[in-house]
């Protein structure tokens, strides 16, 4: 299956080009309706809708040198960390229990911690029992595409039809240097002939499983010195075998992980690293920016995690009419649809009177701006609770999703695992290079110190939708006229 | 003979369902810093002899030194599965450093 490329031409006036509300618009009718309330696949719908993992597959086929098989931390929130190993039993209790008490939850996923395809028997009995019991929950998995070529016919049988394969290479010379084993006919592999096996397994998972209708979406992770000038070359190959979205995120490395490349001292990309490569794959296919790296446990709306919340002990407690939730769930989903269709008349609206701006002869430059945001694709949040901001970047002539940042990035534990910096020091670090920052309301002390930074704190746009608000704000800056940018060398890595 | 997993098991599970004789088992014990790991019942280890060339516990784990095999020995050395000898650890470390 060929897909379009997505339209990277000049003069794109809505927010479409490059990764926003429309990003998926190129895609045909079915494949729109199959991702509109995919919080993973639509940028759009991950600020109303939200997403579950059960930790139901714990062994994996091959190792990766940014990944501690050792994933029982609850204070870390990254792929292939949970708290709790369930069984599919288990599982399937709080998938109910969770689609209940949260009617907006609309996909459920099997990512780990180990590989979903590596326990075959464990993934497919919770999909049996879900296929069965919660029809109304979209079912995805999440695999190192090794087993993936065997298993295509068995994914298919249970209505599995959104699938993401992690390929981080396609030349075995690169794979050598982040896998150096796998598991495969009943023994270990290692070295650049582990990559060649693991990478035409992959290839050949993608090709299956596009030829059946199944919307693959390719996940590579970023590793500077070593993957990141092939990513290209990458998005190129799963384009042409049928992947409809990449996801390049960043290598997250950190010596207190213990993972071989935290440990050896590998660095993660910056910002602008990271942004740059994303933006020259997206010449070759839609880009997924909003991924959140989340945890194989993870409950709730990205960016947010309410495990806690679901845990055996409480699950077990609930008392749950799932007849009764579907119908709740029908009813909150499409309040939620509503809610959407209002926001995109009104925002075309606001999108069409900002692209007279491009009119000017010399565009003024495009500023990048942070947003607070709880759910819902509006500015509702204090700025003193963001745990992460969302980065967009306004021109004349859109307002496009860049990435989000956290402020607390991927450890929430105590002092014993961090350094002594101030949460205010962490949010203003990794605001680093935005000039704007959109808030529900905000606190005397950071205001004052985000004037200093350079970073324009604004209260003034609580509860309008995120877009038309930065269209305003940015309308406002051109207006008053932009300052020449100064180009702050503050290093801010991405991972880290 | 039969292998051994040591206290160095993180737990992953890999091994458990490979094992032809059923021998890997997770005891059950308390929650806490002294939870138990996976152990091979010595009983009905075979070390795959008769069913694969080579033991698939020690071909999937992960951790270097978690398996013994029937002498004793680690079945995985250091350096075995990252793929960098012990001796050439620092040199590896700086080159990718400069990454």
């Amino acid at each position: 299956m060929e897909l379009p490329v997505i339209g990277q031409a000049s003069g794109c006036s809505s927010s479409g080009c490059g990764g926003s509300s429309d990003q998926l618009a190129h895609l045909p009718a079915h494949i729109r309706e199959k991702v509109h309330n995919h919080p993973c696949y639509s940028e759009e719908a991950h600020h109303h809708y939200a997403r579950m993992h059960a930790a139901v597959a714990p062994a994996c086929n091959i190792q990766c040198h940014y990944c501690n098989r050792k994933y029982d931390c609850a204070n870390e929130s990254r792929p292939g960390v949970v708290s709790e190993l369930l069984t599919p039993d288990q599982a399937v209790r709080k998938i109910l229990a969770v689609a209940a008490n949260i009617p907006q939850m609309t996909v459920l996923g099997i990512a780990g911690p180990g590989d979903p395809l590596a326990n075959p028997e464990r993934t497919f009995e919770t999909f049996r029992q879900l296929s069965e019991k919660a029809p109304d929950i979209k079912l995805c998995v999440s695999t190192n595409g090794l087993a993936l070529p065997g298993l295509v016919e068995r994914l298919c049988e249970y209505n599995i039809d959104h699938v993401t394969i992690t390929i981080n290479c396609i030349d075995p010379e690169v794979g050598a240097k982040i896998y150096p084993w796998i598991f495969w006919n009943n023994r270990r592999v290692k070295g650049r002939k582990a990559a060649e096996i693991l990478i035409e397994q992959q290839q050949k998972g993608l090709e299956m499983l596009s030829a059946r209708g199944v919307l693959v979406k390719v996940n590579s992770v970023m590793i500077p010195g070593v993957n990141d000038h092939h990513l290209e070359a990458v998005s190129k190959a799963v384009k042409a075998r049928g992947a409809f979205l990449h996801n390049v995120m960043p290598l997250i490395a950190e010596p207190g992980h213990g993972t071989f490349f935290g440990l050896m001292g590998q660095r993660g990309p910056t910002h602008d690293e990271l942004q740059t490569l994303q933006d020259k794959c997206a010449g070759d296919m839609a880009m997924m920016r909003h991924c959140r790296q989340c945890r194989a446990d993870a409950v709730g709306m990205l960016g947010e995690d309410r495990g806690g919340d679901f845990t055996l002990d409480k699950v077990e407690a609930m008392e749950i009419d799932y007849a009764a939730a579907m119908q709740r769930r029908a009813e909150v989903q499409a309040a939620i649809e509503a809610n959407r269709e209002a926001q995109r008349k009104k925002t075309g609206e606001t999108l069409v009177a900002l692209s007279s701006l491009k009119r000017q002869k010399k565009g003024p430059r495009p500023v990048l701006m942070a947003v607070a945001t709880s759910g819902g694709g509006i500015i509702n949040q204090h700025f003193g609770h963001a745990r992460e901001f969302l980065i967009y970047e306004a021109s004349s002539t859109d307002v496009r999703f860049i990435g989000h940042r956290k402020t607390d990035l991927y450890c929430t534990g105590g002092d014993s695992c961090g350094e002594a910096e101030t949460k205010l020091q962490k949010t203003l670090r990794a605001l680093a290079g935005c000039e704007a920052v959109l808030c529900a309301k905000i606190g005397f002390e950071p205001w004052e110190q985000l004037e200093r930074a350079g970073i324009q704190p604004n209260g003034e746009h609580a509860m309008e939708p995120i877009e038309e608000a930065l269209a305003a704000v940015y309308a406002e800056m051109v207006a008053k006229g932009l300052p020449e940018r100064e180009m702050t060398a503050v290093p801010y890595r991405a991972s880290a | 003979m039969a292998y051994e997993i040591v206290e160095s098991c993180v737990n992953c599970w890999a091994c458990e369902p490979l094992c032809p004789s059923r021998a890997i088992f997770l005891p059950p014990g308390a929650a806490g810093p002294a939870r138990p790991h996976f152990r091979i019942d010595a009983r009905k280890c075979t070390e795959c002899e008769g069913d694969y060339a080579e033991p698939q516990c020690a071909g999937i784990c992960p951790i270097e030194g978690a398996i013994l095999n029937g002498l004793g020995e680690p079945v995985n050395p250091p350096g075995s599965l990252t793929g960098i000898p012990p001796a050439r650890l620092a040199e590896a470390r700086a080159e990718i450093q400069a990454r």
